[in-house]
């Protein structure tokens, strides 16, 4: 069995997915940076950059629907934030009596939260759009091409590489203890209830001793690579080729972008700021 | 889909640009004088072996185990890099860790990434470190010292690392600390618990089957005291500021102070320092939080700044 | 005329003591191709890993001529194209590209160089449409070739195999048997597989317990099962 799905990258003939790596690293960045530089309540901005981002999701062939859904996975975070309708202080929109308490819910905490929520599931879809478009290769290759260092690159490559081998492995470890674990009936609690045995610790201790076998076997792997690296002539040094000239198409795609939502960063400084 | 619940990596959108920007750049430094020291602690053995260690962990925190009937425990890992390679392969580890997270499953965001990074790949390595070699010098050489020191350390790693998270979310007016710090301090001392038996769990199956690896890799790689140091400065400033900035007398007088956050808020980048930090204005906890802030950057820089000249002067001596 | 391998006298211990080899001496003439087999444990690994130079143990070890040493090291690894056993530790690039083109350029090839062979490499073991691929993607069999490829872009004088068919379903078997048979290097490959051994090698080295126990002709060889008994081994 193995762990595909591990991987986000979907292949689809789209011109976003055509699009240079390096050029959609950097405009996934900066639409991030626009969106976290633009000033509380500037709503119209907000609709921009939403309506910016829908687009470039239908027109990817993603779908709407599958980064938003991955995108309420960073959701449980929001709750984060939470505290701050509550504590903001303003004009009182709700109270909500409780016991000797009375917790009042403010317009100002409302906005708060709203502003902090529209930031953040914006920002997640940029980044799932970046990833589920790129392959992972492109993306080393954006790494290298804003100057972080090759030898860190290199390190990311081998991760990602055996990321999926050694996923495989765990898969394995846990399908093996599933197999060897029943779930006891534990008719003093809940009645007739399944519930794994044994208890917390030990069950800890199990998963710490998994833990322990993969460690071992990544680093006894980690040998056997490094001795088919030298056998390559390794030296220590890490290689790669030129990175390619950015076509032309691609430059224009990165400044009308950087333009795009230079303006947008502007207008909502000026007005809203 | 594996739902790995990631209460420490935060995403975009909650901390202020500023905050972001600054963390990012302490990051980066850390990180470029990491791969200088393991260059030459490790010398051409450290790709593979960082690289793949990296991997182990993220696969690692798919193993999970039931806590209670919904939730799950699971590994962060930044203790287990500690021992096992020492403490600057283990930032660079930790980096690749969390910065793939980021990219590839956004597990915490893009322009947070340095914040993070600061947490987990520094601090949670840097109190590892501290934490580790401490116990096993006051305990010496029993058997039991690495599996304490081990648990102690992997415990601490994640505690303290979510009172940096909770501190940057207070400094961006995000959440206020007197909710931040007790919210993120109570989860993650659970959690702190799940990763110290998972990490005790792994060392004890290390030790038993491999104890000539675990003594290699310690063997070859050293940490000394800027790291040390820097792990306690950062425990305690981390420690100590934050009940202070959380513990306030009257929660009303801290929430009118919080006017103050709204308006920095709305102008994150044109006011880089709030009026009420400087000296004199109304809110002294915060002032006294990013005062810890500065001081603890200043620890670091000594830290580093005398790591730097020990190991200029020995190379000349 | 050099051989392309040769071997005196080679004695080797693990650092725990274990001695894994205990004086193994032999030739391999240039475009020969030889099997070595035997029990595990009899030290083949051992050996392999002696030629080019990843373990040094005492007594000497050439390659096409050169004495292995610190100096030699580099030439030696290029001329000797060592594939491991499991495909995963070999291709360690993010992409197939990547890795066959790892040896060349470490080689120092400027860059059109590189790519040429990579093109060359990846047609000769038939996996040429996969070379923007990423290894996970890859089935058993389709790694082992491309691990192949990864060496034979080096453009060795010597192909050197650990355990070649194991692992593989039987056309994955069949596909890499009629490879090899199409290589034209010299060839060294230590196996348990003894069919493929009386399809491709002419000559077979039995090893047991860190020593040469017989070399000389397959067919010979394959003639004794009692032989083959006392090293572990069974007839085909």
């Amino acid at each position: 069995m193995h762990v595909h799905f591990l991987d986000p990258y979907r292949p689809l003939p789209s011109p976003v997915h055509a699009l240079d790596g390096r050029v959609k690293f950097v405009l996934a960045v900066a639409f991030i940076l626009t969106v976290s530089l633009t000033p509380f309540g500037a709503w119209p901005v907000y609709l921009l950059l939403l309506s910016l981002m829908l687009s470039v999701e239908i027109l990817s062939g993603l779908g709407v629907g599958y980064v938003l859904r991955r995108a309420s996975l960073a959701l449980p975070f929001v709750l984060a934030v939470f505290p701050l309708l509550f504590t903001t202080p303003g004009s009182a929109l709700l109270k909500l009596p409780l016991g000797t308490w009375t917790l009042v819910l403010t317009a100002e905490g409302a906005l708060c939260f709203a502003n902090v929520a529209v930031k953040s599931w914006l920002s997640v879809q940029a980044a799932i759009v970046l990833a589920s478009s790129t392959p992972f290769p492109d993306l080393l290759l954006a790494m290298r091409a804003v100057r972080i260092p090759r030898l860190l690159v290199a390190m990311f490559g081998l991760m990602w590489r055996y990321l999926f081998v050694l996923a495989d492995e765990a898969l394995r470890l846990m399908r093996a203890r599933a197999a060897r674990s029943g779930l006891v009936r534990q008719p003093s609690r809940s009645a007739g209830r399944l519930r794994p045995g044994g208890s917390l610790a030990w069950r800890a201790r199990v998963a710490g001793g998994m833990a322990g076998s993969l460690f071992l076997r990544a680093i006894d792997r980690s040998d056997r690579i490094y001795v088919a690296m030298l056998s390559r002539g390794y030296d220590g040094e890490v290689r790669s080729f030129a990175l390619p000239p950015v076509s032309s198409g691609a430059r224009v795609t990165l400044v009308t972008g950087l333009t795009v939502l230079g303006l947008l960063w502007l207008s909502g400084t000026l007005v809203w700021g | 889909m594996f739902n790995r619940p990631a209460p420490m990596h935060l995403p975009d959108g909650f901390l202020s640009t500023i905050v972001s920007i600054v963390f990012w750049a302490i990051s980066a430094l850390t990180l470029a004088y990491a791969l200088r020291r393991t260059g030459k602690d490790l010398g051409e053995r450290q790709l593979p072996l960082m690289g793949v260690l990296a991997a182990a962990i993220f696969a690692g925190q798919m193993l999970n185990f039931s806590v209670t009937g919904g939730t799950s425990g699971h590994l962060l890992g930044a203790a287990i890099a500690t021992i096992l390679v020492g403490p600057w392969p283990a930032v660079i580890v930790m980096t690749t860790v969390v910065s793939i997270q980021a990219l590839i499953f956004q597990d915490g965001g893009l322009l947070a990434l340095g914040a993070n990074l600061f947490n987990m790949a520094v601090v949670g390595v840097a109190v590892s470190y501290f934490v580790y070699t401490s116990l096993r010098r006051l305990v010496p050489q029993r058997p039991w010292s690495t599996l304490v020191g081990g648990f102690v350390a992997a415990w601490s790693s994640i505690f303290i690392a979510s009172l940096s998270a909770a501190l940057q979310l207070a400094i961006s007016g995000t959440s206020p600390a007197n909710i931040a710090v007790p919210a993120m301090a109570g989860i993650h001392a659970l959690i702190g618990v799940g990763e110290g038996m998972i990490t005790v769990g792994a060392l004890t199956f290390l030790v038993a089957t491999r104890r000539d690896l675990l003594a290699r890799e310690q063997a070859g790689s050293r940490g000394g005291v800027g790291v040390w140091v820097f792990g306690l400065g950062i425990a305690l400033a981390l420690a100590v500021l934050s009940p202070l900035a959380s513990a306030n007398p009257d929660g009303l007088e801290w929430v009118a102070e919080q006017k103050g956050f709204l308006e920095a808020a709305r102008s994150p980048l044109y006011n880089l320092i709030p009026d009420y930090v400087l000296p004199g204005v109304s809110n002294e906890a915060l002032a006294t939080i990013l005062a810890g802030v500065a001081g603890t950057l200043i620890v670091f820089a000594v830290t580093l700044g005398v790591a730097y000249l020990r190991r200029s002067r020995k190379n000349t001596v | 005329m050099h051989h392309s391998i040769d071997v005196h006298d080679l004695v080797f211990s693990y650092p725990d003591g274990h001695p894994a080899l205990r004086g193994v001496s032999f030739g391999i003439a240039p475009g020969e191709k030889v099997a070595i087999v035997g029990p595990n444990g009899a030290g083949k690994s051992t050996l392999l890993l002696h030629l080019n130079g990843i373990l040094r143990g005492a007594g000497q070890v050439s390659v096409c001529g050169q004495l292995l040493s610190d100096q030699t090291l580099g030439p030696i690894r290029s001329a000797v194209g060592m594939v491991f056993q499991d495909p995963d530790d070999q291709l360690f690039s993010p992409t197939v590209f990547d890795d066959v083109a790892f040896g060349p350029m470490y080689q120092g090839l400027p860059e059109p160089e590189v790519r040429a062979r990579v093109t060359t490499a990846l047609a000769d073991v038939g996996m040429a449409g996969r070379v923007n691929r990423v290894s996970h993607h890859l089935s058993s069999g389709e790694k082992k070739r491309i691990a192949i490829a990864t060496v034979l872009a080096m453009e060795p004088e010597v192909l050197v195999l650990d355990e070649p068919t194991a692992g593989l379903d039987p056309r994955a078997r069949r596909d890499l048997i009629r490879l090899l048979r199409e290589l034209p290097q010299t060839m060294l490959v230590s196996t348990h597989d003894l069919r493929m051994v009386q399809e491709l090698f002419l000559r077979t080295i039995v090893m047991d317990e860190g020593v040469v126990c017989s070399d000389g002709p397959t067919a010979d060889l394959l003639a004794a099962p009692d032989v083959l008994h006392a090293h572990g081994l069974e007839v085909p």
